[in-house]
């Protein structure tokens, strides 16, 4: 039994390697489309490059420059030295920042609003893409309508909302509010009606299983590389965000951005306080990039929305 | 499936049989969940919604008629008067051209930038992956972050970019005195942390380019910049009108940015680079306390938003207007070619012919978004990797 399926294997093997090996070769159009660039893409790329990551080295110098040296050049030395950690050290230890509760809140926030924008996505998009009900079609035009609507605006009825809640200065005040994301509804009922067999479902629906079964046990693992995707913008969003933390949150209980601010405002003579504790606030969040960088990259290509 | 709709018969009251019973209720209990479910997983999207999305957006219009303010809470009707006030106040008229001036400076060279480097991006790169993560650090940074940052950089006095501009032997420029300059300025702040992750979404546009559109023009001779000019930027023009529309709402809800541009954050000695949104936020919670009149601002911004949008979407149909065409006619055309088939088949003898002539789930997805809105590159795009399989 085993012979035949492996010579057939065999054959099928080299004939694909025959089979890239004729495209290679391929016409001089074809080689001139693969051939790869030049030097002068990659110093170009380099210089990108430079400009992106150059902000954030700057300010790795300033840190480790005395308040009288930034005061006085623009650039006080070339290479960052351990200074620096003496200035982080005075940030985080400050009393004003409050640094570990700001660093805390930040995390709950971007993982409680990621994991719900993601679980009521995908369950809202597991509806439209595979269920039958009235309205279906209206509903999932009047979700991407509301991608439209600038919610930005609605800020000072949301905030006598939130005075009459009494949740002003408190984590649910910006966590609620960020749970909304019509994008990431839209986004998984694209993904789901092409990844979703619709007999995977029948299947499990004639096993006996119920609607909330079959959506956690066929519909979500599914789901999973859409929502892994959805959880990382979603997360980025919520962590960089300002305007409204700032409105509804106080520096007792800051996020990273606020203490941004607050840094500011405390020492903004002291330049080279305030440069050390943005690259401690920015730091995290590029730990995180560094780890899950490349499925932000494929998953802002397969389609992302700005904020 | 087919069970669910045969009703079970009610069982007679004191059957000593568990068994129909049980069979009969979890049946009726099937039934609902099949009818209920697909309501209770939207539900918790609409609810959020009305609650954080609709209502704000109405009761704004309920404020606005009145006088409100943010420690003694709602005063009395006074129809349109915050409406002229605002309208009545330079500030808010500086604070639009403000606005108008940053997005325009910020819209148009992040356009060109993210273009070229989307076009570097797109070629047989080694690491292409690499290259990519590096283009959008910018992205993880928070823009009140960069805000500073920059705000350190252009610097008046000791800062690296006049220290820059001295070196070469030029004047050094007024970054916070000069009302033009503060605005290149805040749309560079801008422009760092956006052109990255526009060029990767103009690059997923770029790789959706049939690849055979290039060997044809390899064939005809054409170069690199004219297969950039006459393939890919016509084959990629839908995607650049979402990225411009994205990037007009955001610009015009600019806040961040303009906030952190000094240490007190209201836009500068005589207002010069205060946005509406700031202006907004200084009306509610700044200076004025008066959350009428905010509200009047925030239905002004809209307007303005809806405004633009309208010119958007009139300039994107004439621009697309060709891409439009095409499509709608292939779908017609696709159309007249199933019903064609469906015809033969059906004149054919053969019994067996299907009736259904698209998959069910075909119907599921939406295929008229709102222009521009529809994440680019989605339908088209092939799964074709990064450079090294071409």
């Amino acid at each position: 039994m085993s012979s035949v399926p492996v010579t057939a294997q065999t054959a099928g093997k080299a004939a694909a390697r025959a089979a890239v090996r004729r495209r290679n070769r391929g016409s001089r159009a074809t080689r001139v489309a693969q051939r790869r660039p030049g030097w002068v893409t990659y110093a170009l790329l380099g210089i990108a490059l430079l400009i992106s990551i150059f902000p954030l080295y700057y300010t790795l110098l300033l840190g480790s420059s005395t308040q009288q040296e930034v005061s006085q050049n623009a650039v006080p030395q070339w290479l960052p030295d351990l200074s620096l950690f003496d200035r982080f050290a005075t940030v985080v230890n400050a009393s004003q920042i409050n640094f570990w509760k700001a660093l805390t809140n930040s995390v709950i926030i971007s993982v409680t609003a990621s994991l719900a924008v993601v679980l009521f996505s995908t369950l809202a998009g597991f509806a439209f893409a595979k269920l039958r009900f009235a309205w279906r079609r209206g509903l999932l035009v009047f979700v991407i309508a509301t991608m439209a609507v600038p919610t930005q605006l609605g800020v000072i009825p949301l905030y006598i909302l939130m005075t009459d809640l009494d949740w002003v200065g408190k984590l649910q005040a910006v966590i609620v509010p960020a749970m909304l994301c019509p994008f990431g509804v839209f986004w998984m009922t694209q993904y789901l009606s092409s990844a979703l067999p619709f007999e995977l479902i029948e299947a499990a629906r004639v096993d006996g299983a119920s609607m909330l079964r079959t959506f956690r046990s066929v519909a979500l693992p599914a789901a999973a590389p859409a929502a892994a995707m959805l959880f990382l913008f979603w997360f980025v969003m919520q962590w960089t965000m300002f305007f409204w933390p700032s409105i509804v949150l106080n520096s007792q209980n800051p996020t990273l951005p606020l203490v941004v601010q607050s840094l500011q405002g405390q020492y903004f003579t002291d330049y080279s306080l305030v440069m050390a504790g943005i690259f401690l606030v920015t730091f995290p969040l590029l730990v995180i990039f560094a780890i899950v960088g490349k499925q932000l990259v494929a998953g802002i290509m397969t389609g992302a929305v700005k904020g | 499936m087919t069970a669910l709709h045969t009703p079970a018969p009610a069982p007679a009251r004191g059957n000593p049989d568990p068994a129909p019973r049980r069979v009969g209720f979890t049946q009726r209990l099937s039934r609902w969940d099949v009818k209920l479910s697909p309501y209770l997983y939207i539900s918790p999207f609409f609810l959020l919604f009305a609650l954080v999305g609709a209502f704000p957006l109405v009761y704004t219009a309920y404020v606005s008629v009145h006088e409100w303010n943010l420690l003694g809470g709602q005063g009395e009707f006074v129809g349109l008067q915050n409406f002229a006030d605002v309208l009545g106040q330079a500030i808010f008229w500086k604070s639009v051209g403000n606005t108008f001036s940053i997005f325009v400076l910020s819209a148009a060279p992040q356009l060109a930038l993210a273009i070229t480097i989307a076009a570097l991006l797109d070629q047989n790169l080694r690491a292409a992956t690499f290259w990519r993560m590096g283009v959008l650090v910018p992205y993880v940074v928070a823009p009140v972050a960069v805000s500073l940052i920059f705000g350190r950089m252009f610097a008046d006095q000791y800062g690296l970019i006049n220290a820059i501009l001295g070196g070469i032997g030029l004047d050094p420029v007024g970054w916070h005195s000069d009302r033009f300059a503060s605005h290149v300025a805040i749309a560079t702040i801008v422009n760092f942390r956006w052109t990255g992750y526009n060029a990767l979404i103009l690059l997923a546009a770029m790789q959706a380019v049939p690849r055979e559109l290039y060997e044809a023009a390899v064939i005809d001779g054409a170069g690199r910049f004219r297969q950039f000019f006459s393939v890919t930027i016509p084959q990629i023009r839908s995607t650049m009108v979402f990225v411009v529309i994205t990037a007009t709402i955001g610009g015009m809800q600019i806040f961040d940015e303009v906030r952190m541009y000094d240490p007190i954050g209201l836009g500068g000695p005589s207002r010069n680079w205060m946005t509406t949104v700031l202006y907004l936020y200084d009306v509610a919670w700044g200076n004025q306390k008066n959350f009428g009149r905010a509200a009047a601002v925030a239905w002004l911004l809209f307007l303005l938003i809806v405004c633009i949008g309208l010119i958007n979407f009139y300039l994107t149909s004439r621009i697309a207007a060709a891409d439009g065409d095409r499509s709608a006619v292939s779908r017609r055309r696709t159309q007249a070619l199933i019903a064609q088939a469906q015809a033969k088949a059906r004149a054919g003898s053969r019994a067996e012919a299907p009736t259904a002539p698209l998959p069910a789930h075909a119907a599921a997805l939406p295929d008229d978004g709102p222009p521009g809105q529809a994440p680019p590159g989605r339908t088209t795009r092939s799964t074709r990797d990064s450079g090294g399989q071409r």
